[in-house]
């Protein structure tokens, strides 16, 4: 079970984070009530999605203070813990495309990678940006109009209906489209958490002594270009980009790679 | 020099590529949520900003939904639990994804006194001060998710039946509907008993559409802006004091368009094809 560990742990994050978010509304539970776009932690404390209220402001609407003061918990919390923490301790649309890759690993569709010459991991930082153009534009929140995240999440509180479609659609593009295609190319939440945790304290960091390049990191990495340093260099993963995910840490029998507090001490 | 020059060439390309590809999507992206955003006949909780607003403001978060679902008085006559009022849009609901609405047939509003779904609005997209009254409490009569409107064709008190099921359903008895007396010329000797909605009062609870008993409700709820006309600020009350008001400004305009050599009835029945 070893190679199980932050696997684990984030599926059963992920699971009781739904689950209180689930019983707000079923049970009245007073844990975690609202949705990622506008929640409220054991009946006080207010949190918010940045990105959403970056896009409610670029419609002209001046917010309540509940959702600013939300955003900035969760902002600050994100650029002290961890990055992309969000994307792979806390999203639900995690595990779907995390199935999509395990089954592309198992079905060998990973070898047969397509070149998408037009869809680059850089995408998703203009698709953020182009998500609040089209708000201010059409006058509503424009990611919230077909975000996967938030229609699984209500999906799970209140009822899919016919948005299971779009959960299918990810996964199958996923699957079959682009490795990685939601969650490392086009997500702007993620891209937005990317840049909230440039700085973060919890970083993976890799001991070049210990490792033994077997690349079984790099395999199961969702975002393996932050991985550059394996079997190069002793330093920390670094780059917005990486989730926390803990997978590299899972996989890998030389204790090259773990957990550690970020220093910004040069060495 | 050559090799610098390519890098240069293929940057711009590269660059330009990227903005296209973006404003494709902007397009696209543009066009389909304002296309979804278009579901004029949806009515929103108590105190719901004008849909325009409330579709910017509303952050889509269901914390109306789930205080309204989970109130201890939502129970059937028989005590069996009864679903709340209000639902969060989802797929195949033809409403914009994710904000909050509710279908008077199935549950209407039930108009607490607490009104447990506005104050817990985190983005101002409910907007509690539009509910509070002199004293600063809050006042579900101050709401207006709608308008009844009634169908007099289908309505049987029209016909001469005697119901009054929407005004004995009505929370704001014989204020928000009141029933007019008419005498029955058909039978000369009954009276119709008809129901008149007053559009100052009504808050679109939608109690009365759900009790209404025909087969399809004559009488339901529109969203106020739908339900209503406009007459328009050039159109000045001579008999109200407080509407003369409006025009104690107004200078005499002089028009010096000679007068017409035609007949009147050649302008009513100009650019008329028959």
């Amino acid at each position: 079970m070893k190679n199980m560990k932050y696997l684990l742990l984030r599926r059963v994050t992920q699971i009781t984070i739904l689950a209180l978010y689930f019983g707000a509304n079923a049970y009245g539970w007073h844990m975690l009530e609202g949705t990622f776009g506008s929640s409220v932690l054991i009946g006080k404390i207010p949190l918010a999605d940045p990105y959403t209220t970056l896009q409610v402001l670029a419609t002209g609407f001046v917010l309540g203070a509940d959702v600013l003061l939300g955003a900035l918990i969760i902002t600050l919390f994100y650029m002290v813990v961890g990055g992309r923490a969000f994307c792979s301790w806390v999203c639900p649309i995690n595990m779907v495309t995390d199935l999509a890759n395990w089954l592309r690993r198992k079905l060998n569709l990973d070898k047969e990678e397509v070149n998408y010459r037009f869809l680059k991991r850089r995408a998703r930082y203009w698709i953020m940006i182009l998500g609040l153009i089209v708000s201010a534009v059409v006058g509503t929140a424009a990611f919230e109009v077909l975000s996967p995240i938030t229609i699984m999440q209500r999906g799970i509180i209140f009822g899919f209906g016919a948005g299971i479609a779009v959960i299918i659609a990810i996964f199958l593009f996923d699957l079959f489209g682009v490795k990685n295609g939601w969650c490392g190319h086009l997500c702007p939440l993620g891209a937005t958490y990317s840049l909230i945790g440039k700085a973060s304290l919890i970083r993976v960091d890799h001991d070049h002594e210990a490792c033994t390049n077997c690349m079984k990191c790099k395999v199961v990495c969702p975002e393996n270009h932050v991985l550059y340093m394996v079997n190069k260099e002793s330093i920390m993963v670094t780059d917005g980009e990486c989730t926390n995910c803990g997978r590299c840490i899972d996989v890998c029998d030389d204790d090259a790679l773990g957990f550690s507090i970020r220093s910004f001490t040069k060495k | 020099m050559a090799n610098s020059d390519n890098n240069r060439r293929k940057f711009f390309a590269t660059t330009l590529q990227s903005v296209g590809l973006t404003a494709l999507g902007g397009l696209l992206w543009s066009g389909y949520s304002d296309e979804v955003k278009a579901s004029p006949l949806v009515l929103r909780p108590p105190g719901a900003l004008p849909e325009n607003d409330f579709l910017k403001a509303c952050i889509k978060c269901g914390l109306c939904a789930e205080a309204c679902e989970n109130r201890d008085s939502n129970k059937n006559k028989d005590g069996s639990k009864r679903p709340g009022t209000l639902k969060m849009a989802k797929g195949g609901d033809h409403r914009m994804i994710g904000t909050p609405f509710f279908i008077a047939t199935e549950v209407p509003c039930y108009m607490c006194d607490d009104i447990p779904c506005v104050p817990v609005c985190p983005s101002g997209a409910l907007d509690m001060p539009s509910l509070l009254n002199e004293k600063e409490e809050l006042d579900i009569n101050k709401s207006r998710m709608g308008l009844a409107v009634v169908h007099k064709e289908s309505c049987i008190a029209f016909w001469g039946i005697q119901c009054d099921a929407c005004y004995r359903a009505c929370p704001l008895l014989d204020e928000a509907i009141t029933i007019e007396h008419q005498k029955n010329e058909r039978t000369g000797k009954h009276a119709f008993l008809l129901p008149v909605v007053h559009s100052d009062i009504c808050t679109g609870c939608g109690l009365c559409e759900k009790a209404c008993v025909t087969e399809e409700p004559a009488i339901f709820i529109l969203p106020v802006e739908h339900a209503t006309g406009k007459a328009g600020s050039h159109y000045v009350k001579g008999w109200d004091a407080k509407d003369q008001e409006r025009v104690s400004e107004a200078k005499e305009i002089h028009t010096k368009n000679e007068r017409s050599e035609k007949e009147a009835s050649d302008y009513l029945n100009m650019e008329v094809e028959y």
